[in-house]
């Protein structure tokens, strides 16, 4: 959560600088932000790839249940993105998926979407991956009274590795750590392949 | 945008080779802290500079919310299969 506050203040302190700068300046978007985000991709990885969980997660064979935990993640969250982007005419299908891809990674799929696609849907993923962290925090006793221990798992996608798993571990149980853990981890290693796999198919 | 995905990769294969220095794991997370924050401040001042986006923040924060929504929703619903279908105890 302290992460988050950094994280946001750093945009935010952005969006200020900007508007004290004379109108005349502008920012034409240039190489060095993608040798940034290269290099913040490669740290990223380093670790997804230095983190135990993720290759247990990988080799794991004989917990059907727990193997495909983060596939229906990535297909309810796919399908749903889909069915609201039809209420949504100025977005594209590809752009609402996209978004969803996310999967409440916000600072990554913000960040990827704006050197792709530009800083509106950068932004849209912003708050979109960010609303869906803050709606797991909030929402997670009530998911696990309607929806089950798995659902708060589901809502917090790939935050359900850290900045969720307290709240998760607190109202679903102990014994669905691993459970988060294993999701969460699988889909934070997604978010890159799925966005450039939806954006270029 | 391949070559951003080349470079994920590289960082999960040497992230698993650097594994047992557990020291570096941590300064990689915290060098991607970093970056992130350059990238968001970089963001945030190109939104800050672009008039059109910010006289348009509520309408982006509408479509973002309802993204959100379909999502949250098309997840949790699509978890309800394992509770169905309970193969094995955890």
């Amino acid at each position: 959560m302290r992460n988050s506050l950094v994280i946001l203040g750093c945009f935010l302190a952005g969006i200020l600088a900007g508007r004290l700068l004379p109108s005349s300046v502008s920012l034409t978007p240039d190489h060095y932000t993608l040798y940034v985000l290269c290099a913040l991709l490669l740290f990223v990885g380093i670790g997804v790839g230095g983190d135990a969980h993720f290759w247990q997660a990988m080799r794991q064979r004989d917990n059907l249940r727990l193997a495909l935990l983060p596939l229906l993640v990535v297909i309810g969250t796919l399908v749903g993105s889909a069915i609201v982007a039809l209420l949504l005419p100025q977005m594209t299908l590809r752009d609402a998926l996209a978004v969803g891809a996310g999967f409440g990674y916000y600072s990554l799929s913000s960040v990827l979407l704006t050197q792709t696609r530009g800083e509106t849907l950068g932004v849209i993923a912003l708050l979109a991956n960010l609303t869906r962290e803050i709606a797991t925090l909030v929402l997670a006793p009530l998911l696990v009274r309607f929806f089950g221990r798995l659902a708060p798992i589901a809502c917090g996608g790939a935050t359900a590795m850290d900045s969720t798993l307290p709240i998760i571990v607190r109202f679903s149980g102990k014994e669905y750590s691993i459970a988060a853990l294993f999701s969460g981890i699988v889909l934070t290693a997604a978010v890159p392949f799925l966005i450039f796999l939806i954006l270029n198919a | 945008m391949w070559m951003i995905v080349l470079f994920f990769v590289v960082g999960i294969l040497l992230g698993r080779l650097l594994s047992i220095h557990q020291l570096l794991i941590r300064v990689a997370d915290q060098l991607a802290m970093a970056s992130v924050l350059l990238l968001l401040f970089v963001l945030g001042l190109s939104v800050g500079l672009n008039h059109e986006v910010l006289a348009h923040f509520g309408t982006l924060g509408l479509q973002a919310v309802i993204l959100t929504l379909g999502a949250i929703a098309g997840s949790v619903t699509a978890v309800q299969l394992l509770n169905l279908n309970p193969t094995k105890k955890q």
